[in-house]
């Protein structure tokens, strides 16, 4: 899908609502090593603010990318530490 | 030898092992304070027990434990109803005393009518598949967040301390809060 880089996991949070997609990523990532990026596909609009925010303000994660499709958003965080 | 002898003065500076251990000392003070605090904090007092009033707490603290910050909500009054595991699945939406409900007081004060609000709202939470309040205290506890149920008010609204979610914290008081109050980086009161 993308060739910048490798997804290693995907979290669908289709279907839920603030707080969940951000607080469901963070989940998620604890889980996965260094390195790993972790795909999140929600339909929750926020969402494109919200995980960038969430990105931004908490160590260890660095959001790499962002698609807006139709009715679907896609975020794609590394781990970083 | 009198004691205007050159060497007098010389005792009564500080040694060169004395002045070490002085800047050791500044230099740890000084790492201490403009060292970067990791340990993010935030410290919520939930004082509601509406339907509409649970979420709020409920979401900035699940938020917050996302972003890595050690959270404590400490609730009293009706707060404690969030808390409580069978009354927290029955919260209610008052009809009255809110300017933005669809009817005007006097027909929302008619009796039934908080039931039939509770409903409406209740059904857009499911509809829009928001998050239950069970669903997100849950989720908080599974994050670490740390739920306090205030003493003083347990015994006033006579509730049983097994009364409430497996992993509330009891026994504790308006100190607590306050201690935490002072150590969080973001306080609020809800």
């Amino acid at each position: 899908m993308n060739a910048e880089f490798d997804v290693t996991e995907t979290l669908d949070v289709k279907g839920a609502s603030c707080p969940m997609p951000v607080v469901k990523t963070k989940s998620a990532i604890d889980d996965l090593d260094e390195g790993a990026i972790l795909e999140v596909v929600a339909t929750d609009p926020g969402s494109m603010s919200d995980i960038d925010g969430w990105a931004a303000g908490t160590g260890g994660v660095e959001l790499v990318d962002q698609e807006e499709g139709d009715d679907v958003y896609r975020h794609y965080v590394r781990k970083t530490e | 030898m009198s004691t205007d002898t050159p060497d007098a003065p010389v005792d009564d500076a500080p040694s060169r092992a004395e002045l070490a251990a002085r800047v050791d000392d500044l230099e740890n003070a000084l790492a201490e304070a403009t060292s970067e605090d990791d340990d993010k904090r935030m410290s919520i007092i939930a004082t509601k027990g509406t339907l509409d009033m649970a979420y709020p707490p409920l979401i900035l603290a699940s938020t917050a434990a996302a972003f890595g910050y050690e959270v404590t909500v400490f609730h009293t009054f009706w707060g404690l109803d969030i808390l409580h595991e069978e009354r927290s699945k029955n919260l209610k939406l008052s009809s009255v005393g809110n300017p933005n409900m669809p009817v005007p007081n006097a027909v929302a004060a008619l009796p039934g009518m908080d039931r039939v609000t509770t409903r409406m709202m209740e059904k857009r939470i499911a509809d829009n598949d928001t998050a239950t309040v069970e669903e997100l205290l849950e989720t908080s506890l599974d994050m670490g967040v740390e739920f306090q149920a205030c003493q003083m008010t347990i015994d006033l609204m006579d509730y049983d301390e097994d009364d409430f979610y497996d992993g509330v914290t009891t026994g504790v008081g308006a100190a607590t809060a306050l201690q935490d109050m002072a150590d969080a980086d973001i306080q609020l009161l809800v």
